[in-house]
């Protein structure tokens, strides 16, 4: 084990960066070192500054303050390109490669092996495969990217990361989208990695894994950096108390749940019943009931299909079979508008693509749906606006609270709870939410699962999917199983149902 | 837009840095530039004369023959702003200019206030019906815009060809030439007419949520649509006010030269109107747009090719004139450029200024 005093001369010394954005005060005087040969954990809330660090490292942002030192020497990065050639490789959070182009091609990008000046393609695929290799990764380099897993896609963006022979590799949130076997896949290479002496900085809000993986930490928190820790010394309930700067009582809210001894009202007609609604080539064909005040659970593996159900009921897609009732009438959820009209709101599980209205300011973000659906004709008036705006910002405690800021300045946590902010302004009688703790901070995902029990309470009908099985199982007074794009059980939960249990459906098919 | 904002943080720094950094500033700074050497050329350029009651002098020239540009502007911005772009404007000018002529020339009573309405009922409803095609073709059928605009934009010139058929008619109609060259209250028609759609325009994004919906859907459509926004008709519409614009900007510049010319009325109004859009700060990428921004990009644009006949600059090489004019804007424009020239004031500039927010 480590032990804080023989440490090695850092790869990487920040010191004293700061760094703004209008509105926003970013990072305000943080430090961090990176040692050779190990695993250093940057840990923090969403919003803490965890990645503006990272790519005020990589060079994507400029600083305003402070200094960057690679193997000793000054460097002022006015590019990724130019932390690239210190020996920064960066696989960041949404895979960025090319979906189109080969492995090989991606792999080997600005880095192929030339003949007569020309690319040498037999040598560029033998170089990638030779890499992949040193990955314990046997793919066809001259297959396309596209049509491997994000789990394989994330690989080739660290085998392509290593082809520079990077001292330092920087692994921000990779294992988000992974499941088990693909993150022990991973975990072997960066442990590998680390053997051969590469600093390596990992970024993730998964606690398990950050203390699977690291033998040390920086925690940072608004901005500024708390301290640094080793791994092995540090106790998890001190972790996340430090993490989000207020101890217990919020540890306690993790602990939320719905009040299931509350009996849901099953003798009217459900809020929404879904019968035989299916879409060719995206989900066989399904009954689900959602009553007011009820949270149903979708559980499932990435891709069974639980998304899909989300989008059919929100009329996000068009289904091709089965029908829908509302209150007991039919119902036509054609379009996104037409469920909303309905009191029907839907949160999309990919924030960045369909959420997110980046150039917009939070004011506009939030009231976004409710416009919407009054038509651009009757614009809601100035000062009621303000009224929902504030009191969301308050209710839901975003941050920073400036209305003003713009969209895309805020953290992925905040980012979050601006949409759910955007769906509750439109009153709706039933939220689907679709992943929304996916990727964001302890507090923020304890405030999102509160307030899901808590609109539950109040009478509003709840759909959640998560990949986390435990909120799916403390949230759901129902959990309805997918399995390969299909709905294969449901299960009335209660406090015998365990986890366990759910994972033998999904691995069943509900079949014994 | 006047939203109730709170006390910026950074509403402390100087007014006159903020001025800098205002989107508009270096365009405007070209506007005065171009204005002032016109002064040094030839030092009456500013002076406006009132004439038989009507204003007269090189500004109103400007404003005046700004009027047709900042019609097809108009609908441009709006159209950029979805993320769109409409090339068929050229066209449309064209079509509604020989559109309304030929209708007056075959008239019975050319000369007649009910004819000249007629006619300009007719052309403006013909130009809707195409912005209404383009906006058709993009937000239904799903073609991309660049495309489905070029198609009438090749196709207009013809169906104007067979309008005028071949012929370039002069047409004399006193009522319809007022459009073009006439004053009202002093000012020149054409100049109000536009003023009035400019003020239009403004009211309907600005006042009302069209504005905010067209930034929305030009930022991120998918999001957009799933929160409710019917994203194909808010394309639909910027579509067609483009169309209407254009066939008003064809209107003005037919009663201009009262000649329709099938072929050169309105050639290259759509680089133009794209320039201005583009100078008055609204990115090709779609979203956010400035109306101000697009006036000004206009204005520039107008005043340059004035300055051209002004100073004397053969027109062969006018061109080129006012491309190396459109450079310099478009990089002062350029946020990596201004990027440079902030980080350059800031090594500059004091280190000590840390304000704890």
């Amino acid at each position: 084990m480590t032990s804080s005093e023989t440490v090695e001369r850092p790869v990487v010394e920040m010191t004293g960066i700061s760094i703004e954005f209008p509105g926003v005060k970013a990072l305000d005087q943080v430090d961090l070192r990176l040692l050779p040969g190990e695993v250093h954990a940057l840990m923090g809330e969403n919003g803490a500054g965890k990645s503006t660090l990272i790519k005020a490292l990589t060079g994507v942002y400029d600083i305003d303050a402070g200094q960057i030192r690679v193997d000793g020497a000054h460097h002022r990065f006015s590019g990724p390109g130019e932390a690239q050639s210190a020996g920064i490789a960066t696989v960041y959070q949404e895979v960025n490669l090319c979906e189109n182009l080969t492995v090989a091609e991606n792999i080997m990008l600005g880095n192929e092996p030339r003949r007569f000046g020309a690319i040498d393609w037999r040598a560029t695929r033998r170089e990638a495969a030779r890499h992949l290799a040193t990955m314990g990764l046997d793919i066809d380099p001259s297959s396309s990217l596209g049509a491997h897993s994000i789990a394989v896609q994330q690989l080739v963006a660290i085998s392509r990361a290593m082809v520079v022979e990077a001292k330092v590799l920087i692994l921000d949130e990779p294992t988000s989208s992974l499941d088990a076997d693909e993150v022990a896949q991973l975990f072997a290479v960066v442990r590998r990695l680390r053997d051969e002496g590469v600093a390596i900085l990992f970024v993730s809000h998964f606690i398990e894994q950050v203390y699977e993986i690291s033998d040390r930490m920086t925690v940072l928190r608004n901005g500024r950096r708390i301290g640094e820790y080793l791994t092995a010394e540090t106790d998890r309930v001190e972790l996340v108390s430090t993490m989000i700067g207020r101890s217990m009582e919020v540890l306690e809210d993790l602990h939320v749940t719905t009040d299931r001894a509350v009996q849901i009202e099953r003798g009217n007609a459900p809020f929404l019943q879904a019968v035989g609604l299916g879409r060719k080539g995206s989900v066989q064909p399904f009954d689900l009931d959602v009553y007011a005040g009820e949270v149903v659970g979708l559980a499932g593996l990435l891709g069974s299909g639980r998304t899909e159900v989300a989008r059919l009921l929100a009329g996000a897609d068009r289904s091709d079979e089965g029908s829908t009732q509302i209150k007991g009438l039919p119902a036509r959820l054609g379009t996104p508008r037409a469920a909303i009209a309905r009191g029907i709101a839907f949160s999309s599980e990919d924030r960045k693509a369909e959420g997110v209205v980046g150039d917009l300011t939070v004011r506009e973000n939030i009231v976004l749906g409710l416009q919407a659906g009054r038509g651009w004709m009757r614009r809601l008036p100035s000062r009621q606006v303000d009224e929902i705006v504030t009191k969301y910002i308050r209710a839901l405690n975003i941050r920073p609270a400036n209305p003003q800021a713009l969209l895309r300045n805020l953290s992925g946590g905040n980012q979050q709870k601006v949409l759910l902010a955007r769906w509750l302004a439109t009153a709706p009688q039933l939220l689907i939410l679709d992943e929304p703790t996916r990727g964001i901070d302890v507090g923020a995902k304890a405030e999102i699962q509160k307030l899901v029990a808590e609109l539950a309470g109040q009478g509003m009908g709840v759909v959640f999917i998560s990949a986390e099985l435990e909120e799916v199982l403390r949230l759901s007074h129902r959990i309805a199983v997918m399995r390969d794009r299909e709905k294969v059980a449901e299960v009335v939960n209660t406090e015998d149902v365990g986890v366990d249990d759910v994972v033998d459906l999904i691995a069943s098919g509900g079949k014994h | 837009m006047p939203t109730t904002t709170p006390a910026r943080p950074r509403a402390a720094e100087g007014g006159l840095r903020r001025i800098a950094h205002h989107t508009l500033f270096w365009p405007v700074v070209a506007l005065i530039a171009l204005l002032a050497a016109n002064t040094v050329y030839r030092p009456s350029f500013l002076s406006v004369t009132v004439l038989n009651g009507h204003l007269f002098g090189a500004p109103i020239d400007i404003l005046r023959n700004s009027a047709p540009l900042m019609l097809v502007a108009l609908g441009m911005t709006l159209v950029i702003a979805t993320r769109g772009i409409d090339l068929s404007v050229g066209a449309v000018v064209a079509i509604s200019g020989a559109l309304s002529l030929s209708f007056i020339a075959t008239s019975p009573n050319p000369g007649s206030l009910s004819t000249v309405l007629l006619a300009i009922a007719i052309a403006l409803g013909v130009s809707l019906v195409l912005g209404v095609w383009n906006g058709f073709l993009v937000s239904v059928v799903g073609i991309q815009p660049i495309i489905a605009t070029l198609i009438l934009m090749t196709a207009g010139r013809g169906i104007a060809m067979l309008i005028t058929e071949g012929q370039i008619t002069t047409v004399t109609s006193p009522p319809f030439k007022t459009l073009g060259a006439g004053f009202w209250l002093g000012l020149p028609v054409a100049t109000l007419v536009a003023g009035g759609v400019f003020l239009l325009v403004a009211f309907l994004t600005r006042r009302t949520a069209l504005g905010m919906l067209v930034e929305s859907v030009g930022i991120n459509p998918s999001a957009s649509r799933l929160a409710g926004v019917k994203a194909r008709t808010i394309v639909w519409t910027v579509f067609a006010l483009s169309g209407l614009f254009s066939g008003l900007a064809g209107l003005i510049l037919a009663s201009n030269v009262m000649a329709a010319d099938a072929n050169n009325a309105g050639l290259f109004i759509e680089l133009d109107a794209i320039l201005a859009v583009v100078i008055g700060g609204t990115s090709l990428q779609g979203g956010k747009f400035s109306l101000s921004g697009t006036f000004v990009g206009v204005l520039i644009i107008t005043t340059l090719t004035l300055t051209v006949t002004i100073v004397g600059i053969s027109p062969l090489v006018t061109p080129l004139f006012k491309a190396l004019v459109v450079i310099a804007v478009t990089l002062l424009q350029s946020p990596r450029i201004r990027e440079s020239f902030a980080a350059r004031a800031r090594q500059r500039a004091a280190r000590p200024e840390e304000v704890s927010a």
